[in-house]
């Protein structure tokens, strides 16, 4: 198998008419590498897609694989290939037809064909379903054949849109293993597009977080997640809390916000954003619901927070609790189930502690909408 | 009570309507078996296929067949290459331009044949004029201009059929053969024309059939290649004969056959995916997969059989059967009918021919004899019976044939008059 190479974007913008759908793209994809471009539907990501997959000439900028500009190279001469969001499978075509279809092309003979749909087969755990239609088999067993018929091309490059979101969860979550498996056996680059969180998290290597045509930030899992550089990249990629307010005093990469509701709230600066909140400019602080805890009612101090609680909810591995909170957003605080008992303290007002270093602060901007 | 009255007069209706339907099918049908010259179902007289015979002996109707079949052959390959363009383009264009272009399309099916086939006879004699080419020249023969008059409104209908097709034709499947490294041409041939194949083929069926019945447009452009339907024309208007019903009862037959082959290879497809469903893979690998038969739970196969075996024992029936005696049997029939009605006319007119030499001398008894002897009038009179017959002798012959209502048809000294 290909080694992957590398995907670059250099100031890449797409125009359709007035509608600016990617503006000003940036991005080095590392050659082997799974890269995730995470962003809700209509922000772009897809367009991205097209257009390092050859079927979107870009309104500016350059698209280069392995470092070689592909502009004026059609989507049949690039070493991508690009997983549908439907599949997109030949429907007329037997299952080991779809996947030697690239061979198919080059004139490959039926026997050379087959050999290899048949080692491909083995490999997606398919063995002798090479026979079937696309349309006998079922959503996950067609989502490896139109993978499989992909790997058979020998990109570079494979590309893949949404390819999961028409599974349900149970597959889902057992597809994201496969897909990670696949990925470091054949060890190609992968691009990944996808509005889910979790299957940005789980199979990335570094991700791209992607609003309104823009790309908020780039970064692996965890830095995405623990130190957001935007408010919307904060709020987008997993549960937040965000209490508003204004800068009261700042420090080195502490910074000291008088919230809107719940006092003064000491907290770190995310990386992005040292140097670029001073006093006085309206701030957001961003707290997960994992990292607060319920402390003895009563004391107070910058590292904690007081509201009444509202509802509470039992989910499992953790409860729930819903407390009153800025601009009419709750505070959800997550305890994780160990066993203990737990009493309601509905209607009461209780305090929480956090740690410093996970309540996240930057200038205050736009959320991402539920 | 009130239930099966409604379901009674539904079944009422239904045998109505299929009558309405099938009846001039099945009354024309009887007609090409029928002996008379005339095509009629009743009186039956004899079983013969001798219709059938004279039809394969009609030069002109095989002569229309054959020049049906070629327009036909032309008309399909025209207009599906045009529709399948024209559908491409459809699919294709530009949105806003979209409804412009398919009214402009769709035109054609709405202008009336007539005028298609006059304007395309005298749009084609300009060419052939301004080329400089010889009344003779391929742009203004029969064929030619018959094949291009019948698709310029076939083609529409072929766009239409396959527009529907093609709306259902997801573009992924193009890109995704272009992603994989096909070239333009080879996404088509490869992915778009294998889907397009069944409405390709609904698409040459239904332009062949429309080629082969029309008639206002080619009756235009026929030139020296007249069709079949302009054969019939032509053939009715100098009076009919059973050899065209025999003609549309095997168009007719044709046509059932095709639709059951066609009905029974679709319900074997059912039954064959069905069956592939089940299959275990080892089933399917090792070629082990129990196929349905041809005629297992497919009736309309069962039906082709039934149609197929009792075409053979027809025509083999018709090889050996001679209606011959027949015939000759109906004619005799006839011929003794025919001795039996003049006979009995010659009676009747014998008898009013007796009555009225009764009558005549009756008038003429008092004038001629004067001997006015009773009240009978002299009918009793011998010397009246031997006088009379003299007078009417004289002029017996120029009167003799008004007396019958026949105009002396039958009349024996009608005919010896007549030979003299």
């Amino acid at each position: 198998m290909s080694a992957g190479v590398g995907v670059d974007l250099e100031n890449l913008w797409i125009r359709f008419g007035d509608f600016v759908a990617v503006r000003d793209a940036n991005v080095n994809i590392k050659g082997g590498d799974f890269f995730s471009f995470l962003g809700p539907s209509g922000c772009g990501k897809t367009t991205i897609l097209r257009a390092v997959s050859g079927f979107l000439d870009p309104s500016e900028g350059n698209v280069l694989i392995g470092g070689k500009n592909m502009k004026g190279v059609g989507p049949n001469k690039r070493p991508t290939a690009l997983i549908f969001q439907n599949l997109a499978l030949f429907p007329l075509m037997k299952v080991w037809e779809n996947i030697a279809f690239s061979m198919e092309i080059k004139g490959a003979s039926a026997a050379e064909r087959r050999k290899r749909a048949d080692e491909l087969l083995e490999m997606i755990a398919l063995e002798g379903q090479g026979d079937k239609l696309p349309s006998e088999l079922s959503g996950g067993q067609r989502q490896r054949v139109a993978i499989a018929r992909a790997l058979c091309a020998e990109p570079h490059v494979l590309l893949l849109d949404e390819p999961l979101s028409a599974l349900d969860l149970k597959l889902r979550q057992h597809m994201r293993t496969e897909l990670r498996e696949i990925q470091q056996r054949v060890g190609i680059t992968f691009i990944y597009i996808t509005h889910d969180q979790g299957e940005a998290l789980t199979m990335s290597d570094s991700i791209a977080v992607m609003r309104a045509g823009v790309i908020d930030q780039i970064g692996d899992g965890k830095t995405i997640y623990n130190d957001p550089a935007t408010p919307f990249a904060a709020s987008f990629v997993g549960e937040n809390n965000v209490f508003r307010g204004k800068v009261k005093q700042v420090s080195g990469d502490r910074v000291l916000v008088q919230s809107n509701r719940s006092g003064e709230l000491l907290a770190r600066v995310s990386t992005a954003n040292v140097g670029k909140m001073k006093e006085g400019d309206s701030a957001m602080i961003f707290i997960r619901p994992e990292a607060l805890e319920l402390a003895k009612t009563g004391t107070e101090g910058d590292h904690y927070v007081s509201a009444r609680v509202v509802n509470e909810e039992f989910e499992g591995n953790v409860f729930n609790i819903f407390m009153e909170g800025d601009g009419g957003k709750e505070i959800k605080v997550s305890l994780p189930n160990h066993g203990q008992s737990f009493d309601s303290h509905k209607g009461e007002t209780m305090t929480l502690r956090y740690d410093v270093k996970n309540a996240v602060a930057m200038p205050a901007g736009v959320l991402a909408t539920e | 009570m009130n239930l099966s009255f409604l379901r009674l007069s539904v079944w009422i209706y239904l045998a109505i309507f299929f009558a309405y339907l099938l009846g001039p099918l099945v009354i024309m049908a009887v007609t090409a078996f029928n002996s008379p010259s005339f095509p009629s179902a009743t009186p039956w007289e004899c079983l013969t296929f001798e219709w059938f015979s004279a039809l394969f002996q009609d030069t002109r109707i095989l002569n229309g067949i054959k020049n049906s079949i070629i327009i036909g052959a032309g008309t399909v390959v025209l207009s599906v290459l045009m529709g399948l363009a024209g559908a491409l383009m459809l699919t294709q264009i530009w949105p806003k331009l979209r409804a412009t272009y398919y009214t402009v399309i769709i035109a054609p099916i709405l202008i009336p044949g007539v005028v298609l086939g006059i304007s395309t006879l005298v749009f084609w004699d300009r060419i052939n004029r301004m080329v400089g080419l010889g009344p003779d020249s391929v742009l203004s023969s029969g064929l030619f201009l018959t094949i291009l008059g019948q698709s310029t409104f076939i083609a529409s209908y072929c766009m239409l059929v396959l527009v529907a097709r093609l709306q259902r034709y997801d573009t992924a499947l193009t890109e995704a053969a272009l992603d994989l490294g096909a070239t333009h041409a080879q996404a088509f041939r490869k992915v778009l024309l294998p889907f397009m194949r069944p409405a390709i083929a609904s698409a040459a069926v239904l332009a062949f059939l429309a080629s082969f019945e029309n008639y206002n447009t080619t009756t235009f452009t026929f030139g020296e290649y007249p069709t079949l339907t302009i054969e019939l024309a032509q053939k009715v208007r100098y009076g009919i004969s059973p050899a065209i019903s025999a003609l549309a009862f095997i168009i007719v037959i044709l046509t059932v056959f095709a639709a059951l082959t066609n009905e029974a290879a679709i319900r074997r497809r059912e039954l064959v995916a069905a069956a592939r469903r089940e299959a275990t893979v080892a089933e399917l690998s090792g070629g082990g997969v129990k196929l349905p038969g041809f005629l297992s739970g497919n009736a309309a196969a069962g039906l082709l059989v039934a149609l197929a075996i009792a075409t053979i024992v027809v025509v083999g029936t018709a090889t050996v059967y001679s209606p011959d005696q027949c015939i000759t049997d109906i004619r005799e029939q006839k011929r003794i009918e025919a001795d039996l009605r003049a006979e009995e006319l010659r009676r009747k007119r014998d008898e009013e021919r007796k009555l009225k030499a009764a009558e005549e001398p009756a008038p003429a008894a008092p004038t001629g004899t004067g001997t006015s002897s009773g009240s009978f009038g002299g009918v009793f009179d011998p010397n009246a019976l031997q006088n009379a017959p003299a007078a009417p002798e004289a002029e017996a012959n120029p009167p003799a044939g008004n007396n019958s209502g026949f105009g002396g048809v039958f009349d024996p000294n009608a005919l010896k008059g007549t030979d003299n």
